[in-house]
């Protein structure tokens, strides 16, 4: 899988590691927070779609820069790349 | 504004390469038709990154350029005589120069545009040359190295494994590797190893 990085250019997905569900970062639980059932909620409970996913994914082994991506998780093709945080 | 820090300047002399006893020159590998590629350590340079401030981007590579001479812009890599500089991230470049004054020069020339970290001591450059030089950073990194995918000048970073490196096009067939100072034995290992196939000079 190629990743198109808006800064670096298209880059071997052995470049980046994945940071989880876009849309999923609003229901993180209070850092501080110890409460199983609503940390056991974040991590597993999900909707697991097969088609565009948004998720954030950081170029660790680039400009380390965290991006935001819709991956087709069926066909692992890339529909958007944004980089949160740079001035358009 | 608080004094800059600036690290000790390296002091050439007293300096020991993380490769002492590993830095065999001659020729190895594969010799049937010469050496290929030619390995250089470059060795007791400054290295510096320097972060611009959002914004300020432009200043820090104007600030670059005044204080090594490799005439950076936001979005042009540069090469002078005796200094390189690259930027592997937004706003965020790697400058490398013979001069060990380097460090001071770029923090005064920065100013309140973004921050200068002193490098010198952390990194390693390692530098390939020879017309099969492609063929064996291919083997250690998922970049395209071809002419037009990678023009002279710019730089990137990206890494082998887990030892992160940032490479620039220095010369028609040559490229700087710059690595972590603990990683680089490791590292020269592996571009020997990789080297082996063209046949290659240690120099
Ligand atoms: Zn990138």
């Amino acid at each position: 899988m190629i990743i198109p990085c808006p800064f670096c250019g298209p880059r071997d997905l052995s470049e980046f590691a994945y940071c989880g569900d876009a849309d999923n970062l609003a229901a993180r639980p209070d850092p501080a927070a110890s409460d199983q059932s609503s940390w056991n909620a974040f991590v597993y409970d999900r909707t697991n779609p097969a088609g565009d996913h948004a998720e954030i994914w950081q170029h660790a082994g680039g400009c380390r820069r965290h991006l935001r991506i819709v991956r087709n998780t069926v066909t692992h093709a890339i529909s958007d790349v944004t980089m949160p945080g740079a001035k358009a | 504004m608080a004094e800059p820090f600036v690290s000790t300047p390296v002091i050439t002399d007293a300096a020991e390469s993380p490769l002492a006893g590993h830095y065999e020159q001659g020729e190895f590998g594969n010799l049937d038709r010469g050496a290929r590629v030619t390995l250089t350590e470059r060795f007791a340079l400054a290295i510096c990154d320097v972060c611009a401030w959002p914004g300020s981007e432009t200043k820090a590579a104007n600030a670059i350029k005044r204080a090594s001479g490799a005439s950076v812009t936001k979005t042009k890599d540069a090469i002078a005589e005796d200094a390189q500089a690259f930027q592997h991230a937004p706003g965020r470049w790697s400058v490398v120069a013979q001069n060990p004054a380097l460090p001071e020069a770029l923090a005064k020339a920065v100013g309140e545009n973004g921050t200068v970290v002193d490098l010198s001591h952390g990194r390693t450059v390692l530098r390939i040359d020879g017309r099969q030089s492609r063929r064996a950073l291919s083997k250690l990194f998922p970049i395209d190295f071809r002419s037009d995918a990678f023009p002279l000048e710019k730089g990137l970073a990206t890494r082998h494994h887990e030892i992160f490196a940032q490479i620039q096009r220095v010369g028609e067939d040559a490229f700087d590797i710059i690595v972590f100072r603990s990683y680089a034995r490791a590292f020269w290992h592996a571009l020997r190893k990789a080297s082996e196939e063209v046949g290659y000079a240690v120099a």
